[in-house]
């Protein structure tokens, strides 16, 4: 909302300094989000007196003259003027030398020559100082101020716009007065409106009320959809001249950034941002049949709003109507057919109440926001129309002229008051923690404009709040009104005794950060990126409405992002890249379910394995065996008790109801030709609390190693090799390690040497080297039998 | 040193006193004079076993074999031995002024580290970890939270709905991506009577074009507190008491009024601006402050909504975005670097120190 401080100040009568006024807005619940001077460009101009004018020495240069011009410094100056206008005796706008014009291109005023005189300075033009498209003549000032004065200081035109940042809760504030009524709360002065010159004239009669239809001026008026306006204000006005606004009132209104239109309009505006009763004026003239009917639209209907657009209505609209059709969208934006312009002379006001939902649905059916609609959905003053139209009637009448034919009409079918609402003092403490005498809760609920109906009685008060605060509806509102007014700064911030909540940590959250730490240690980099992209298969989710069609889904996996990561890196020439993420993926649920959420962590790696050295110790990169082991590590700490199987030529992992839950291996991906090879793993993260491994005694005994060189024909795997192991090894054999894997020439054909290194230990004594000696004899007779694997002839019987 | 029993053998004890001092060169010609095929001493004696008697030839043959395993070890022993001499001097002499070998290091997102340590000062305030689904429904998202149906405070919460029903049994409305983590606020009211005390932290989403502070999905960590008893002054004692240990504990903070359908009386905690400290800059607009959170007394609607009496129950909650803070905190001026996986940003912002 735009705010003028030169209207602020013509409400409180008073000086307002910016930056303060901005600052107590801040403190008060509408924070200011900037403050724009207005014509700051013009602060070097000043009030120049023209003392003489004669003419130019040239006697060809018949349009110039010469003007002595006393610019309040001493010294009368020659100025070259060629404006037809100039007057001894009058004051005029001037520029100095070394002035700069308004504009992006505004030029300095030097003491240039024109034909043959310098000119020592510029009487400016309205045009010149951009105050307005006039440049026939230089800018005459009706002003007594003494030459030498600053133009902003002796002319109304410097001003401050405010930004003010207005939350839906408080229509009030999109008008000056809702400011006002604030700013005299905080500076403790009282407001009112400010005079409008030439208004009073005519004096206004209180408004007739009436019910649901009734005439006025000789125009029938009917509401029919009393639901969507309950109330309706008219007036008419006849024989108006419908023209120019007077300079304050095009100044004012553009002020705020609305564009003058004419002074009918301009009056309806000026209503608006003073009051926040959005009105429209109508001509009478054009109106079919002198009738205006408040009704649902009909499926089919259109109408020519005022920006020229025809737009089709439905039966869920508002529309204004006459004995044809419509001719205007209630609450959103008037009709072309009936806007006043330069050629209307009676004219009929009308200042409405619209239900607030229904002219919201109908703004977004239209997709049409106006300054009306956006007012009328915040809901505005139901009982301020009668001021309103007040306002307007004085307004239009001191700057159009013509008569006001008759009683201005109210249509109210079911007249109502403002809500009464009753506040406990005890309530009030308990709120907000602090006890504030009684006369401060009055104070401030008399400052917001509430009539407080009678004194604590049976530890309550009677509220009537007024009308322009729709938010305020329960009794919590009122107390947040007394902590704002009282100034949340003004409270204590000393904590307080707490008992500690019942709840335990969802435990996902303990998961995450351990996952998350696991993979850290690792050398990854977390990256938390958005999971909307393209559709991932066919139980991808949708989004109705995306932001663009290339994010209209749901991921339903977090590797394929992290690809892309991976390759915007090597855009970038990083080649080594460790990226994880954990997040959530999307699946479509079972018919009737509500789609599948689930948190994973998924990780990706390329490039070297460690940071590369001088001595040539970082030259590796990763490879498929760094991959595995950093699954096998994710998968320890995210979903524990699942099992990494062999897949093509990676691994999934699935868990122990033999779901999968994981998979992990080579990835494929746009690489340049310098890339390393680019891995990547992805893993749903279990949610289930993690109980801590047992503690098991550490040896007392010392172990022995022995190292089987093992001949694996084609097709056995290491896996299969070890379990057999393990079974035969018993409880002697603690550990299995894979010490080579060796293929050659030598070795009979189809087959490879792999060594394990095996570990035998008990716990309560030192193993004799005869027992595990027939240990090993043991497993290589379980091997030959059940895999067909031989120990390698000639390879070491012990090692280590 | 014990006698072999044979002075031919024992002459060579003197020599195997003395291998750990000799040279790599001396050490390789002892070898060959000792245990050499050809001429070496102990190959020598040997070789004469064969003229023995029996008896003889037994413990002769014993006895060389036994020395001949001791000079092969000292040998052995030696030879480590002057490798690590030549390792020793090899160091001794190098320019100590080249690099360290090091190793990757990975780190947290800042949005996570910011999320972490902002759980933890609530932690040691009495509260635990609450989470809840991403998809919401509107009933969560919106009306149990007293956001009124087709009011104009849904504009402030631009909203991606899905294409999918709500499951059958569930909270009426439409499903919906959450527009803020307050959905999981009425999910622990409903489940947990008070005193309640949860911190929230999550992903939400908007339907918010991207540009250098905006993102369609970001971080964002909630904080509720429900009991008998707590006030307004709880709020404010609590969110500065955060300020002053995330921060420092000299910032300034300011409560200014606010809404949220949510709370009542609703506010905003501004921080003394981290980068000017007060004095006034383009990154808090001239103003001194910046943004830090929206907070209020829980509204009473929302407790009802959740089944409670707000008679007898009062609350307070708060809400801040963790993406927002990161930017802060790094001086990162495009919150779009946060999305991305770009490692020189996050190892730029991941050294430890950089926190």
């Amino acid at each position: 909302m735009n705010i003028s401080l030169r209207w602020l100040q013509e409400f409180l009568r008073r000086d307002l300094d910016a930056a303060d006024v901005a600052a107590r807005l801040a403190m008060l619940g509408a924070p200011v989000d900037a403050v724009e001077p207005l014509h700051a460009e013009l602060a070097p101009f000043v009030v120049a007196r023209v003392l003489d004018v004669g003419p130019h020495p040239d006697p060809k240069a018949t349009r110039i003259r010469l003007a002595t011009v006393d610019d309040g410094t001493g010294a009368p100056l020659t100025v070259v003027c060629g404006a037809p206008n100039v007057a001894a005796g009058r004051s005029y706008p001037f520029a100095r030398l070394g002035t700069r014009m308004p504009g992006p291109q505004g030029f300095r005023i030097e003491p240039r020559p024109i034909r043959g005189v310098v000119s020592e300075g510029m009487l400016c033009s309205a045009r010149e100082l951009g105050l307005g498209q006039e440049h026939d003549g230089i800018l005459l000032l009706d002003t007594d101020a003494a030459p030498g004065t600053p133009l902003l200081d002796a002319v109304v035109l410097a001003d401050t716009r405010l930004v003010v940042d207005v939350t839906p809760n408080r229509p009030d504030l999109l008008g000056h007065k809702g400011v006002a009524r604030e700013l005299s709360a905080s500076y403790g002065a009282p407001f009112r409106l400010p005079v409008i010159a030439g208004a009073g004239r005519v004096d206004v009669p209180a408004a007739r009320l009436t019910g649901a239809s009734d005439a006025v001026g000789g125009l029938h008026l009917a509401i029919e959809d009393a639901a969507s306006c309950p109330r309706f204000h008219a007036a008419v006005i006849q024989g108006a001249a419908v023209g120019p606004s007077p300079d304050w009132l095009r100044r004012r209104l553009e002020s705020v950034g609305v564009r003058s239109i004419n002074n009918v309009v301009d009056a309806t505006n000026y209503v608006m941002l003073e009051l926040n009763q959005p009105m429209h004026a109508y001509d009478v003239s054009r109106l079919r049949g002198a009738t205006l009917v408040v009704r649902r639209a009909r499926a089919g209907e259109r109408v020519t709003t005022l920006d020229a657009v025809e737009r089709p209505l439905t039966g869920e609209m508002v529309a204004i109507a006459d004995s044809e059709g419509v001719i205007g969208i209630a609450g959103v934006m008037g009709g072309a057919s009936t806007e006043v312009s330069a050629a209307s002379r009676d004219i009929l006001l009308e200042a409405a109440y619209w239900d607030p939902t229904r002219i919201r649905r109908t703004r977004r059916d239209l997709n049409l926001g106006t300054e009306a609609s956006y007012r009328f959905e915040r809901g505005i003053d139901l009982w301020g129309g009668e001021a309103a139209m007040r306002r307007c009637l004085e307004l239009v009448l001191a700057t159009a002229g013509g008569t006001l034919v008759e009683t201005p009409l109210d249509l109210w079918p079911v007249p109502t008051h403002p809500p009464r609402i009753f506040l406990r003092p005890a309530r009030v403490t308990r709120v907000l923690g602090i006890e504030l005498p009684w006369h401060e809760l009055e104070r401030h609920l008399v400052a917001i404009g509430a009539t407080v109906v009678s004194k604590p009685e049976e530890g309550r008060i009677a509220v009537d709040v007024p009308g322009w605060r729709p938010d305020l509806r329960r009794e919590i509102d009122l107390i947040e009104e007394i902590a704002r007014l009282h100034g949340y700064d003004d409270f204590p911030s000393e904590l307080q005794r707490f008992r500690v909540g019942r709840l335990p940590d969802a435990p996902e959250e303990a998961v995450r950060s351990s996952v998350r730490r696991g993979l850290v240690a690792e050398g990854f980099y977390e990256v938390v990126s958005l999971p909307m992209g393209a559709a991932d298969g066919a139980d991808s989710v949708r989004l109705l409405n995306p932001l663009s069609a290339d994010d209209a889904w749901l991921r339903r996996r977090l590797l394929p992002g992290l690809v892309r990561l991976v390759e915007a890196n090597w855009a970038n020439r990083v080649a080594d890249v460790r990226l994880f993420e954990i997040g959530t993926a999307f699946a479509a649920g079972a018919p009737g379910e509500r789609p599948r959420e689930e948190r994973r962590v998924a990780a990706v790696l390329t490039g070297r394995r460690e940071p590369a050295h001088w001595t040539g110790s970082g030259d590796a990169m990763f490879d498929l065996w760094d991959l595995k082991a950093r699954l096998e590590a994710a998968v320890a700490l995210a979903i524990p008790d699942a099992e990494v199987q062999v897949e093509a030529q990676g691994w999934i992992v699935r868990d122990r109801k033999g779901r999968l839950v994981g998979e992990g291996g080579p990835l494929k991906a746009d690489a340049p030709p310098w890339a390393g090879p680019l891995f990547g793993f992805e893993l749903l993260v279990d949610p289930a609390p993690r109980r801590p491994a047992p503690f098991a005694p550490l040896p007392a005994t010392p172990s022995s190693e022995r190292v089987l060189a093992l001949l694996l024909p084609e097709g056995v795997r290491v896996r299969e090799v070890e379990s057999v192991l393990r079974r035969a090894g018993g409880a002697l054999l603690e550990r299995v390690d894979v010490d080579s894997d060796y293929r050659g020439a030598e070795l009979p054909a189809g087959t490879r040497s792999v060594a394990f290194r095996l570990t035998f230990r008990t716990p309560d004594r030192t193993l004799r080297d005869s027992e595990v000696d027939d240990a090993e004899s043991r497993l290589l007779a379980a091997l030959a039998t059940e895999l067909g694997v031989q120990r390698r002839d000639g390879a070491s019987r012990t090692g280590g | 040193m014990p006698s072999t029993g044979y002075p031919d053998l024992d002459a060579l004890l003197p020599r195997l006193d003395s291998i750990p001092t000799l040279t790599a060169a001396a050490l390789e010609s002892e070898r060959t004079a000792i245990l050499g095929r050809k001429s070496g001493r102990l190959t020598a004696a040997l070789k004469t076993l064969g003229a023995l008697p029996v008896e003889e030839r037994k413990r002769y043959g014993a006895a060389v074999n036994q020395l001949k395993l001791r000079f092969e070890a000292a040998f052995a022993e030696r030879a480590i031995g002057l490798e690590a001499e030549a390792r020793q001097r090899e160091s001794m002499g190098a320019d100590l002024t080249m690099p360290g070998r090091r190793r990757w290091v990975g780190a947290e997102h800042p949005v996570t580290k910011v999320m972490d340590e902002i759980v933890d000062i609530f932690r040691e305030l009495g509260f635990a970890v609450a989470t809840g689904p991403e998809v919401e429904t509107e009933w969560y998202n919106f009306l149990a939270l007293n956001f009124p149906a087709d009011h104009p405070a849904m504009d402030m919460h631009d909203t991606l709905y899905v294409d999918a029903p709500p499951a059958a049994g569930e909270r009426a409305g439409k499903l919906l991506l959450r527009t803020h983590t307050s959905p999981v606020q009425i999910r622990t009211l409903l489940a947990s009577p008070p005193p309640v005390r949860v911190v929230i932290p999550g992903m939400v989403y908007r339907n918010d074009a991207m540009d250098a502070s905006h993102l369609p999905a970001f971080a964002q960590i909630e904080g509720l507190a429900v009991d008998e008893g707590i006030s307004f002054v709880d709020l404010k004692a609590t969110l500065d008491h955060f300020a002053h240990r995330f921060f420092s504990p000299s910032t300034k903070t300011r409560f200014r009024p606010s809404f949220f359908p949510f709370t009542e009386p609703s506010a905003e905690m501004d921080v003394e601006c981290q980068l000017c400290h007060g004095a006034g800059c383009a990154a808090c607009k001239g103003t001194g402050w910046m943004e830090i959170l929206g907070c209020g007394m829980v509204h009473p609607a929302v407790l009802e909504n959740c089944g409670l009496d707000s008679e007898q129950f009062t609350g307070w909650a708060f809400g801040m975005g963790p993406h927002r803070i990161a930017l802060l905190r790094y001086g990162v001026p495009d919150i779009r670097l946060l999305l991305g996986g770009d490692m020189r940003f996050l190892e730029a912002v991941g050294r430890p120190g950089g926190a």
